[in-house]
Order: C-alpha cells, then sequence, then structure tokens
C-alpha cells in the first residue's frame, strides 16, 4: 500500500494468457467477422449512406421467420392461451387450441409455464415425443425416459459431447465430423478440447458419405486420439444432402464394428425435396437391422423446433433420444442436464405441439395442414431453383439441394483473386463474400468456416429468402461473379 | 455391453445423491395418493424449489399479456387487451427480424433489450453509468455464470483454478463448478450474526485455498440463498477491497435483489459500491453481476431469461467472451421480452400501473406475513431457530438435533438434516430440502423453507412441520 493509502495498480485478474485456453479456438463463422460487417452495413444504409444496394440480404443464417416465413397459426395460438390463460375465454380461439393449451398447463407447476420442470422436460411432452417417433418410424417403440428435452437442437449435441469427451493426450476421444460441417461441431469441439476427426463427403457424388472415406479417416485419427463418436448431418448442412437408406445402414454397420457412438442431427427430417430421395431416420434404420446391431450401437438422435416447417428458431426448442445408453452414463446424462435447471418452457410446449400437431376431423386442420404444406412446397421450389440458376453461371457449381435450408455451391476463383486474398491473410472464400456484401448487399457465409478440402471453394447461402427476392439474389450473384472472375482475371 | 462405461471424469464427479432421493420419494407420494394408497394426508406440499408459480403465485398479468401479444400478434387488433400492453407488444415485435419472436436474434440478446436493462441498472444504482456493450443476456443467470466460470476456469491445469464459495451455497452452482473442473475454496457465512459475511473469514479461506490451488474467482450470492441474509453496504465495500487486494475476479450472483424486506433493509448492488470507492479500485476490480427474470415478484424461472453485466473486464478478453456467448446462437426470445418486461414495468399513469403494482405489493405483503408467522411458530418449539429474513425466497432455519437423533443417523449412514427431511416428508407430506445439500458448519444441521408461497399454504406447512418436530424431538429426548 502506498503512502496515501490507494491501493497499487494491478494487472486484470482475467487476462488471454490467464483465461482457459480452450476458448481461444472457439469460433463461430455463421455468426462472425461477415455477418459483423453486415450489421455495420445495415446501420449505415439506414444513416443513409449510398450503396450500390438498397438492402442488406442476410442469406447466412437458416433463420425462416427473418425471410419472411410465417408462423403456423396454430402454434401461436396455443402458446398465448398457455401464457395468457385467460384468453380460453375467448370464443375466437378453437376448441383444440384450447385443449392442447389445457393439457400442457396441467402438467406445469402452478398450471403456469414460469414454473421451472423437471430438467429432463415435462413428462407429458416426453411422452408426446415418445409417441411421435412411434409413430415416424413405423411402431418401432420409443421410450419416453430415453428422451431429454433441450434448448435447441445444439445444447443437445453438446451436453452429449461432453458426456463423450474424456481421456488425456493418446487418449484424449476424437469425435468424426463431415467437412464440411455445420460449425456449431467443431466451435463445440474447441470449447471441450475433444479432437475433432474430419471425413470428406464427396463433392462429386452430390455430397454423399463413402465409407471408404470414413474408414480412411478413423485410421489416420488412431494413431493420435480415441476416436469414440461419428456425427453425421442429416439432411445436410450446409451440404442439403439427403442420405440414402443403404447409406444409412452402411454407416450404422461401420460404426458398430468400429465401436463408435453414433450422433445423428435430424433437425431438418421434414425438409426433403429432392424426386427419389426420403428421410429415414438412423433409429428407424437401426432397429429394422435387426437386433445384431440395434441392440450394441448407442445412438443419440436431435430434433429441433427451429428448422422443418415450423423456423420458430427463437423459441429454443428441441429434443434428444438416446437408444442403447449404458445406464450408469445416462444416470450421468441425467446430472449433467440438471445442472442447467431445465430447458425454456415455451419451446417444451412449441415441442409438444410439433409432434402432436392438428389431426384430420379437427378444427384447426384445414388451417395448419395449409400452412405446412405451402411452407414446404415454398422451399422445395426454392431449392431447385438455386440450384437451376446457379448452375449457368461459369465458374459457380452447384449439387441438387435435396434437403435442408442450403445450397453450398463451389466457386471457382481467379489465382489473382486467390493471391489477394491471401496477402491480405483472408480465406479467398471470404475475401469473395466480403467484395459480395460490400458490392451487392448480399451476405452469405464463406465455405472455409464450414470446411472442404484443399485448393476449393465454397459458399453457404440460404433458400429461406421469398422466391422473388431469391431470384433477384441469385441473378445479382451471377451478375457479380462474372464481374469479379473478369477483374481478376 | 459398453465400453462408454469411461466417460468424462468430470462429470463421473457429479455427487449430491441426495436431490434424487428426496424428490423421487415426493413424486412417489404423490402417485400413492393418487391411487388412494394414501390416508394420512391429501397432497405433498412442495416448498422444496424456489419456484413462486409452483407455488401458487399467480404470474403478473401485465407481464403475461405482453407475451401473449407477442406470441400470438393477431392479440393487438383485440380490444381485451390495455394500450399499454398492446404499445408495448408492438414495439419488442419491430426489434425482433421479421415480427416474429420466432427468428434468431443476436447472440447477446436484442440490442433494444439490452439497452432497457442498462438503463434499469443505472437507475438502480442511482445514475452510474451502464453500457450495453457489457451486457449479454442468456437463458437464465446459470447459464451466464457458466460461460464466464468457462472463461476463467483452466482445466487442464495440473494446479486447479480456484472459486470461493460461501457455505451454504444452493446445490446447483456447486455441480456447476464441479462440472467445469473448478477447486472449490468454501467460506463460512456467520449464522450468529444473522449469516453475516466476515472478510476474516474470506481471507482464512484464501490462505488455505492457495495452499492446493489457484484462485481467481469470488462468488457472492446477495441476497443469499438459501440463507435470507443481504450484506450491508460496508460489507461489500469491504469484500471488494478484499478482492482488489487479493487479486480476485468477483462473481456477484444478485437474483434476489428485487426481493427484500423490512423498512431498514437496502440492497447495494456490487456495481454501485465499486464505483464509489476511489477510481483505483473502481476501475481495477473486475466484476460480473448477474440478475434474471427467475426470482422476484414476475417469478418466470420457466422462461429462461437472465443477464449478466461485466466491468472493467481486460478488452482482448471481452473478444473471447463474446465469442464463447454466440456459440449457442441466441437466448429464448421470450425470456428476453420477459427481461425487458422486468427492466422496465408499467409506470404510474400507465393503464396497466394499478393491477401491476397491487400484484407486486401482495407477494411482498405475503413474504412478510410469512416470516413473520415462521418466527413465532419456532419460537415455541425446542430445538429449532431461524434468523431473521431479510431478502430472498428462503429460510434456513437451523436444527439442534439431541445427540440420540444424531446416534440414530449415523446407523443408518445418512445425514441428520436428510433423514429428518425424509420422515417429514414421508409423515407429513411436507417436502423441504436439507441443509447437507447446500454446506453447512460441521455438525451443524439446516433445513431449507420456502416463504414466497400463500399464506395458507405456508400455514398448512407450518403446522405439519410443528406436529412432526414435537414428536421428532420428544422421540430423540
Amino acid at each position: 500500500m502506498s503512502e496515501n493509502g490507494a491501493l497499487p495498480l494491478r494487472g486484470k485478474v482475467l487476462t488471454v494468457d490467464t483465461m482457459n485456453p480452450n476458448v481461444k479456438k472457439v469460433d463461430y463463422a455463421v455468426r462472425g467477422p461477415i455477418v459483423q460487417r453486415a450489421v455495420q452495413i445495415e446501420k449505415e444504409l439506414k444513416e443513409g449512406v449510398k450503396k450500390p444496394f438498397e438492402e442488406v440480404i442476410k442469406a447466412n443464417i437458416g433463420d425462416a421467420h427473418a425471410m419472411g416465413q410465417r408462423p403456423i397459426t396454430f402454434f401461436r395460438q396455443v402458446m398465448a392461451l398457455c401464457t395468457y390463460p385467460q384468453l380460453l375465454d375467448d370464443n375466437k380461439f378453437p376448441e383444440d387450441a384450447k385443449n392442447r393449451a389445457r393439457r400442457i398447463l396441467q402438467s406445469c407447476g402452478g398450471n403456469s409455464i414460469g414454473a421451472y420442470t423437471s430438467s429432463q422436460g415435462i413428462d407429458c411432452v416426453r411422452h408426446d415425443v415418445a409417441n411421435y417417433i412411434q409413430r415416424r418410424d413405423g411402431g418401432i417403440p420409443s421410450d419416453p425416459d430415453n428422451i431429454y428435452l433441450t434448448t435447441g437442437a445444439s445444447d443437445g449435441i453438446v451436453t452429449i459431447l461432453k458426456l463423450l469427451t474424456a481421456g488425456e493426450g493418446r487418449t484424449r476421444t476424437g469425435v468424426m465430423i463431415s467437412i464440411p460441417q455445420y460449425p456449431l461441431y467443431s466451435a463445440s469441439l474447441a470449447e471441450l478440447g475433444a479432437v475433432q476427426i474430419n471425413y470428406y463427403l464427396n463433392e462429386e457424388k452430390c455430397w454423399s458419405l463413402d465409407i471408404s472415406e470414413l474408414q480412411r479417416s478413423l485410421q489416420a485419427a488412431r494413431e493420435h486420439c480415441n476416436p469414440r463418436v461419428l456425427c453425421i448431418i442429416n439432411p445436410g448442412n450446409p451440404t442439403g444432402q439427403v442420405q440414402s437408406r443403404q447409406c444409412i445402414e452402411d454407416v450404422i454397420r461401420f460404426a458398430a464394428k468400429e465401436n463408435l457412438f453414433l450422433m445423428a442431427d435430424e433437425v431438418y427430417q421434414d425438409n426433403v425435396y429432392a424426386e427419389g430421395c426420403e428421410f429415414h431416420s438412423f433409429k428407424k434404420v437401426l432397429f429394422e437391422m435387426g437386433p445384431e446391431y440395434s441392440s450394441k450401437l448407442e445412438l443419440a438422435s436431435f430434433h429441433s423446433t427451429s428448422k422443418c416447417y415450423m423456423g420458430e428458431c427463437g423459441f429454443r426448442g428441441g429434443y434428444l433420444e438416446v437408444i442403447n445408453m449404458d445406464p450408469e452414463v445416462k444416470a450421468q446424462l441425467t446430472k449433467l442436464v440438471s445442472v442447467r435447471l431445465c430447458p425454456p418452457v415455451p419451446g417444451q410446449a412449441l415441442m409438444d405441439l410439433v409432434v402432436n400437431s392438428p389431426q384430420p376431423g379437427e378444427p384447426s386442420y384445414q388451417t395448419f395442414i395449409k400452412e405446412r404444406t405451402a411452407v414446404l412446397s415454398a422451399l422445395a421450389e426454392k431449392a431447385k431453383l438455386t440450384e437451376e440458376i446457379l448452375n449457368t453461371v461459369p465458374g459457380i457449381s452447384c449439387n441438387p439441394v435435396q434437403g435442408a435450408m442450403y445450397s453450398f455451391p463451389r466457386i471457382t476463383l481467379p489465382e489473382r483473386a486467390i493471391n489477394e486474398a491471401k496477402a491480405k491473410g483472408q480465406a479467398p472464400d471470404m475475401f469473395y463474400c466480403m467484395k459480395l456484401l460490400e458490392e451487392t448487399g448480399i451476405c452469405l457465409v464463406p465455405g472455409s468456416g464450414f470446411g472442404q478440402r484443399e485448393g476449393t471453394y465454397h459458399f453457404r447461402m440460404t433458400i429461406l429468402p421469398p422466391t422473388d427476392k431469391l431470384k433477384i439474389m441469385l441473378n445479382k450473384l451471377k451478375e457479380f461473379h462474372q464481374k469479379f472472375t473478369q477483374q481478376y482475371s | 455391453m459398453s465400453f462408454m462405461k469411461d466417460i468424462s471424469l468430470l462429470v463421473k464427479n457429479n455427487f449430491l445423491s441426495g436431490i434424487d432421493v428426496l424428490s423421487r420419494r415426493a413424486a412417489q407420494i404423490t402417485v400413492e395418493i393418487q391411487q388412494g394408497e394414501r390416508t394420512n394426508y391429501n397432497k405433498v406440499l412442495d416448498l422444496s424449489s424456489g419456484d413462486l408459480h409452483r407455488g401458487g403465485i399467480k404470474p403478473i398479468t401485465f407481464v403475461r399479456q405482453v407475451l401473449a401479444a407477442c406470441f400470438y400478434p393477431a392479440l393487438l387488433e383485440d380490444d381485451s387487451l390495455p394500450l399499454d400492453v398492446k404499445q408495448r407488444a408492438k414495439i419488442l415485435l419491430s426489434e425482433c427480424d421479421g415480427g416474429s419472436i420466432g427468428s434468431y436474434t443476436d447472440s447477446s440478446g436484442i440490442a433494444k433489450i439490452k439497452l432497457c436493462v442498462s438503463q434499469y441498472i443505472t437507475r438502480r444504482d442511482g445514475g452510474v453509468p451502464s453500457s450495453p456493450d457489457n451486457i449479454f443476456i442468456k437463458s437464465g443467470s446459470q447459464t451466464a455464470l457458466m460461460i464466464m466460470l468457462k472463461l476463467l476456469i483452466r482445466s487442464k491445469d495440473s494446479c486447479q483454478t480456484g472459486v470461493l464459495i460461501p457455505v451454504p451455497t444452493y446445490a446447483s452452482f456447486t455441480l456447476a463448478l464441479e462440472e467445469q473442473g473448478a477447486a472449490i475454496i468454501p467460506y463460512h457465512l456467520c449464522e450468529e450474526q444473522g449469516w453475516t459475511l466476515h472478510v476474516e473469514e474470506l481471507r482464512k479461506a484464501l490462505l488455505t485455498g492457495r495452499k492446493t490451488c489457484n484462485p481467481v474467482a469470488l462468488y457472492i450470492c446477495n441476497p443469499g440463498n438459501p440463507t435470507g441474509h443481504i450484506q450491508s453496504r460496508k460489507s461489500i465495500e469491504e469484500v471488494i477491497r478484499f478482492a482488489a487486494e487479493e487479486r480476485l475476479f468477483i462473481l456477484a450472483d444478485e437474483v434476489y435483489q428485487s426481493c427484500v424486506y423490512g423498512d431498514d433493509t437496502e440492497f447495494y448492488s456490487y456495481k454501485k459500491v465499486l464505483s464509489e470507492m476511489g477510481s483505483t479500485i473502481s476501475s481495477t476490480v473486475e466484476l460480473a453481476s448477474f440478475n434474471s427474470v427467475s426470482k422476484g415478484f414476475m417469478g418466470e424461472c420457466g422462461l429462461r431469461g437472465g443477464y449478466v453485466e461485466l466491468v472493467n473486464l481486460d478488452p482482448a478478453v471481452r473478444e473471447y467472451a463474446q465469442r464463447l456467448f454466440s456459440t449457442r446462437s441466441c437466448p429464448p426470445v421470450i425470456g428476453q421480452i420477459a427481461l425487458d418486461l422486468m427492466a422496465d414495468p408499467p409506470k404510474p399513469g400507465d393503464p396497466s400501473f394499478p393491477t401491476f403494482s397491487e400484484e407486486a405489493q401482495s407477494i411482498k405483503n405475503m413474504i412478510c406475513k410469512n416470516t413473520g408467522r415462521i418466527q413465532e411458530v419456532f419460537s415455541e418449539l425446542p430445538g429449532i431457530s431461524c434468523q431473521p429474513l431479510k431478502a430472498g425466497f428462503f429460510v434456513f432455519p437451523c436444527l439442534h438435533f439431541p445427540p440420540k437423533a444424531i446416534k440414530w443417523a449415523k446407523k443408518r449412514q445418512m445425514e441428520p438434516d436428510m433423514l429428518y427431511c425424509l420422515h417429514l416428508l414421508e409423515e407429513t407430506g411436507l417436502h423441504v430440502r436439507p441443509g447437507c445439500e447446500y454446506g453447512q458448519r460441521k455438525d451443524s444441521h439446516h433445513i431449507r423453507l420456502f416463504v414466497a408461497t400463500q399464506q395458507d399454504i405456508m400455514e398448512d406447512a407450518l403446522q405439519r412441520l410443528k406436529t412432526f418436530h414435537m414428536r421428532f424431538m420428544k422421540e430423540f429426548s
């Protein structure tokens, strides 16, 4: 202490050097620097700064409502009734909505969605989820006790990864993830200090999964870590591929043979567009392969309220189902989820409505089915449109968007552009996307954020903007690409 | 069958198996009652968790009306909703992309709401500036706290990162610390003086802690859970000075800040006190303050809305903090909206104000009456005493077990207060938590009782407790 009693100046307790070193590796491209620049440009536009465009089109994030998709009326009605039960006396609400609301409220403490629920999620919702899964999978039973409601699928995915990450050095858990992948996985693995094991999807074959590639990547990984987990995203993000049944069977056989825990991210399960493509849940295929596999393979499947036809990202609703999890491990999972108290109740309630939607004969059915169909068919149309238009651009090659909500086209970049980017210390596709943003207002995510084969470049673009805006956007992109190619040739 | 037994060590070391036993039994008994297998009481009285609505308190009308309109904007055309409700819903919806609460928001929260929270903080602290850039909204204060722990705790280091935590502390926080791989350094609160915090005790704990780990953070819960104490201004100053001297990051959990009772009690935020302590300290001591919509008279635990305000964080670290906060997409939008309503409730003159103010006041009155009743009933009972409740939702009465009771528990290989709670549940249907879950001085025993419940429920609970306690003390005398 100095003479006048003042304490000596001290350095911070929490500095970049003293903080958890794992945090340094955390990166999340979907909301990274390009989005920050997009937000800045939006501000500038608002302030009247002149630009070669009038609005920023945020085709970077899978947010349907932000792009103008309407919520499903029935769902919102039930939520309003749950929130302000006085409305149960209001005859503007249909009876089936009221019944759903009453049922949900009865299962909440004090009949309020403001009460904590059990950390695994409201009982009756988990039962409804189990029934949904059973119906979807042609009668294969689902145990509500194996269902955990989560704060979006992301929460469930990270929780399972946390559970499975163990060991040190050479015995450290390795997690196999597709390249390209949804960066939640890479970010979480970095944060948890698990080893990321990349397996490449086959761009030439419509982003399909080759078992030989899985084998190669696994073999190589065994040199330096302990591979235990295999993550699959189906339908795929960012690639949009929908795995064939045969492929799913092959993956299951592979995981069983190599003693891997399978994580099946199925949040886009209703988003299937291409002819000849169909969603097959990993669980269904597993059980149809007989007890040799279905009694042994450890599987966790994930779903969410953010995608499909609902697009309710802001609710943070989701669930995971575990199959064949060791009971001791499951007990630990249950404890792990109890730390964060409980998932948001509105998300739980919404999940209940998704798995228990209006049935034929119910008052809300007509409107519901009309709205649902409209959303899904619009998406299918836009998926086709995107593929078609992008493939007319020399230097852009786009695989069919079989499902999910994105296109992930390959772009050919002139040598000069690549060099200029590298000189700036930027990934070439980031350089491209930044230029695109500045000149057209279109915000995409560079492929480098998702992973891609060395020397290839891509971007991820959502198919969510309304059809006419999408057409305009695709044509602007076409113009830009041609200009860019010319400029740097 | 499975190789998966060798799971994450950190997860494996979770404990507190007692939680399951009591809650599970309570659930079983509820089923037994439904099936008509029980005659000694007709329902389980649950005073185990800090859940206002579960305890029968109605949600605040204004809050639920705004939320309903946000869920279903068609209601904005309705005549049934007051004007201020509609105006607020419209403003909030316009802040959402596509005008829908179903859109993702900025990962640290909707800008307008962060601004509203920062203005609330400034008003609360008598003008001390607060910037929305230092505010991160998350799905509950617990989530925000865990992210701060993630920043602070170096779980791979051979020397564990240490966090000082009060004894008693609520159970799920201890779980969170263990999950992150932190070393827990307990400091005891002084029960005899109303659960006050003595810096000497902090000093002692820190000295001990330094022998086995690397202490970096000091966790404070003010107002306290489960203790119901509130720190005096002087106490807060002493703690801040201590943290400055010993180079500790302060984690100030202030979720009960609006639940303060008694004419002579006032809540002082750590931030406010810090700001008034001279520039050397006020510009250097690192502080994270937490608040949430789960407590206070809103009690919206299920909506999951909370925030952290960071003070004096190293700018370089801020960038990483931001990244950590953004990997989980965004906090639930409804929870964010509830925060806005908490930070900016109806004001005098607003159409909803009379109802709002009446609802809030009646909850406060109810809690005051309840604690009065508790003291009355306890004063007539041997072997149970309780420090006065100053703030929060719980009391943490001390049970003075006769030696015979201790012996009986030892034989059953259980903590005496856990065994007490199990029997209390079994025989009277009253569910409260045992002190052993929160930590307590050796050979002391407590129970935690939720007091923010309707008066008749409180009376019922106290009668059940009284009956059981008398019998218990008699049997073991």
